[in-house]
């Protein structure tokens, strides 16, 4: 799995997964049968922003300009869907 | 149900989270329900010898939850933070209100599972549950040959199982099979895997017994040998190697086997919440055979001060409780003592190292239950299957010599 990400893929959410906002949580969530998987501030801003259409680029540069202050972060955007994809809660569209 | 809708595998999946640079949150302690588990019903059409409901469930069976109580206690726990919501029994669709507790599920934002034998289920309520929002069904298969099924289960359902299975893809649902595994089926290994694959599961999960309810009493009849296990998670190796499928296989390795307990319900408190049919709030499915623990009941406790503050929620929280060895042991957290349900049934002090860890001054009675359950002349006797008419002389004490050995009425 290990740096099979591409600029120019675009992702989906998995079927039979949800990706949503947590109140009691504080954090954005992805549940699927039987699990659920709670997302740290960072990881949330990227899934938040998966949606079929925006490609992996589209979604570093936005990030980019939302978080103008973080390092390196298409590094660790990269690691996210990398993560994400490896742990089947994304797919490829 | 079936055991392993709550099985350890399916726990790790839920709160371990993944300790990566890359943002995911490692979740540990919590002090929300992620889980409300609805044992709606007692009643069922099946007559499961391993069936782990609480044998004298016919007394639960005249004073169910209304429609009403259901949906309030399904707000309440969202409130508290329950996220996953299990709907099981008993078998749930012997209810005619499961639709509306599906629909009311997803406007609150439960990611909903409803837990089934597949008895009861027809066309015309599966399109009302995918109208409705339910997120998935979990269907319990017990095995591959009729003639087992029919005889586990005590009924004629196995052509039923298979349409159901049907059914359920057909809608766009997840395919998740539930199959426990006993001394019946556990040769059959690859041939329920071969059916499952089949049906196009996509996920399967093996759930050896643990004893608990019926299969407590039925114990020597269900209980495999070591061998058997170990052959049996061959061969499911040895499936997961070779197909390049994308069924995903849980094996769950039976305690009895293990020389560790497993981390019981992932902790007393901590994600799970149980609500049965009659309203009793539980932090695990078998603990009202505790001794002197009176449980909150959705009937006139708030569900807030019945998770966070009532007493039976948090007399096993944490470790503070433990005896030794376990309060003392390096390995205390991993397992938290394991069972306190299976460790009074079978010591008689709930506060006991669960029987199941080798360092138990217990363990001895699962060594013995281990040989107990080869005996030839223990194994003839008979399968008490469940079934109101079993339930009913288990209250009344008629099949005193089958639970005798055990400290509470499983
Ligand atoms: S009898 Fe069988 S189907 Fe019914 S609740 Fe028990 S295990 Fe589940
Ligand atoms: S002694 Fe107690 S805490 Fe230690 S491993 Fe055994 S059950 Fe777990």
């Amino acid at each position: 799995m290990e740096n099979s990400i591409q600029s120019a893929d675009i992702y989906a959410l998995a079927p039979h997964h949800r990706f949503q906002w947590e109140e009691a949580q504080q954090s954005y969530v992805i549940l699927f049968p039987e699990g659920m998987v709670k997302l740290h501030g960072g990881a949330g801003e990227v899934l938040k922003r998966v949606n079929g259409k925006a490609s992996v680029g589209d979604i570093v540069t936005e990030l980019k300009a939302a978080f103008p202050d973080a390092d390196d972060i298409e590094n660790d955007i990269i690691g996210m869907f990398d993560l994400a994809v490896g742990k089947q809660w994304l797919r490829k569209v | 149900m079936t055991q392993n809708s709550l099985g350890d595998s399916v726990v790790q999946k839920a709160v371990q989270a993944q300790q990566q640079n890359n943002g995911v949150a490692a979740s540990t302690t919590q002090t929300q329900p992620l889980w409300l588990l609805a044992e709606i019903t007692y009643r069922c059409p099946l007559h499961c010898a391993f069936c782990y409901n609480p044998t004298d469930y016919d007394k639960h069976t005249q004073n169910e939850l209304t429609t009403e109580q259901w949906i309030k206690t399904l707000r309440e726990a969202r409130k508290l933070g329950a996220i996953q919501l299990g709907i099981s029994g008993g078998e749930p669709l012997l209810r005619d209100d499961i639709e509306e507790i599906v629909v009311e599920a997803h406007k609150l934002g439960y990611y909903s599972n409803l837990i089934t034998s597949g008895v009861g289920l027809t066309e015309k309520r599966i399109q009302a549950f995918k109208d409705g929002g339910l997120d998935h069904i979990q269907l319990s298969m017990h095995d591959i040959t009729e003639e087992i099924n029919n005889f586990i289960t005590n009924t004629r359902t196995f052509e039923l199982k298979k349409k159901v299975a049907a059914m359920i893809k057909s809608h766009g649902y997840p395919m998740v099979l539930n199959v426990v595994i006993h001394r019946y089926n556990i040769g059959h290994m690859k041939e329920i895997l071969e059916m499952a694959e089949a049906l196009g599961a996509d996920f399967v999960e093996l759930a050896n017994t643990q004893y608990y309810g019926w299969s407590l009493v039925n114990r020597n009849q269900l209980m495999p040998t070591k061998e058997q296990i170990e052959e049996a998670e061959r061969i499911t190796n040895e499936f997961r190697a070779r197909t390049e499928s994308k069924m995903k296989i849980f094996f769950v390795v039976p305690d009895y086997f293990a020389d560790r307990p497993k981390k019981c319900m992932n902790g007393w408190g901590e994600v799970f919440m149980i609500v049965t049919a009659n309203g009793d709030v539980l932090p695990c499915h078998s603990a009202r055979v505790l001794p002197n623990m009176q449980f909150p009941n959705v009937k006139d406790d708030d569900l807030g001060w019945s998770w966070k503050d009532s007493p039976a929620f948090n007399k096993y929280r944490g470790d503070s409780w433990m005896k030794e060895p376990c309060r003392t042991c390096p390995e205390k957290e991993k397992d938290l003592g394991g069972c306190r349900c299976q460790a009074f049934l079978l010591s008689g002090d709930a506060e006991a190292a669960d029987p199941v860890c080798a360092l138990s001054p217990h363990h001895h009675l699962i060594e013995k239950a281990i040989e107990d359950a080869q005996n030839p002349q223990l194994q003839a006797q008979p399968i008490i299957f469940r079934n109101d008419k079993n339930s009913k002389k288990i209250i009344e004490g008629e099949l005193e010599a089958r639970v005798s050995e055990f400290h509470a009425l499983p």
